[in-house]
């Protein structure tokens, strides 16, 4: 075809030292946080399948499940892992929410600049509103 | 040779030859659901009436429809991780070397989680 002989477009990422100088509108930071969040949960997953062991495997590890949430885990005080578990439940909620919106625009071709302006603004106030009432559950 | 339309995208687009990332692209939103699926299960029957503790938390998973179900996700979360985080180093890791040591290490980790997923799962 005749187009590949045209210089072909440049993309362009934001690198991540850049983030901050630049305006991002709220697609773009639930773009950036969809990243940031699977990043987590993909370093955290030995975290995640290790509370999913103890959860499940008997009586007496479902003990050591509870008890990392309040006496700790090793060296790291309870609250601390309770902190990494709000941070992964956060991480989770958002990468959810934003990939139903994902789903929701593939299916029904919804690419307007007003639909991604609301959606990404209700992924965004959802993922954090969801996180204090499972944060609030977590913590009192 | 497929005949070119003139209009060459959307439903009508001609899906052959080099797939430029479809399947990837296709397996990263069934995976996605398959595991928004598996969540909602979860929390269903965490909302069913009976005490919050071991033995209801460990049945959910004990059952043997959900141990299937669970281990197609597990494949399917490495699966699903595993793209995202080789679009993440092929966006910000310019650096050949470095680039493959990253993705080796995603490999190496993901099937690493997964083999312990399953593990745990089967001897329940």
């Amino acid at each position: 075809m005749a187009d590949t002989l045209k210089p072909r477009p440049v993309y362009r990422n934001i690198h991540i030292s850049q983030i901050v100088s630049y305006r991002l509108p709220p697609a773009g930071i639930v773009s950036i946080l969809h990243r940031v969040s699977g990043a987590l949960l993909f370093l955290l997953l030995p975290f995640i399948i290790w509370l999913f062991d103890v959860s499940v495997t008997s009586e007496v590890s479902y003990g050591r499940f509870t008890s990392a949430f309040t006496a700790g885990l090793g060296f790291l005080p309870g609250w601390f892992v309770k902190l990494v578990a709000l941070a992964l439940i956060w991480a989770y909620l958002h990468h959810f929410i934003a990939g139903m919106r994902h789903l929701w625009m593939d299916m029904t071709h919804s690419v307007g600049k007003e639909f991604g302006h609301q959606s990404a603004l209700i992924t965004l106030i959802l993922g954090v509103l969801l996180t204090l009432v499972l944060g609030y559950r977590l913590f009192f | 040779m497929p005949q070119i339309n003139t209009k060459n995208y959307g439903a009508k687009r001609i899906v052959v030859g080099a797939h430029y990332g479809l399947a990837d692209w296709l397996a990263q939103r069934i995976s996605g659901g398959l595991m928004g699926l598996l969540t909602l299960l979860v929390v269903a029957q965490l909302l069913l009436p009976g005490e919050m503790g071991y033995d209801k938390w460990s049945a959910i998973f004990s059952a043997q429809w959900m141990k299937v179900l669970t281990f197609v996700v597990i494949l399917g979360l490495a699966y699903h991780a595993w793209v995202g985080m080789r679009d993440i180093w092929m966006d910000y890791v310019k650096h050949v070397g470095a680039r493959l040591l990253a993705m080796i290490f995603t490999m190496v980790w993901l099937l690493g989680c997964a083999g312990w997923a399953i593990q745990v799962l089967w001897r329940l």
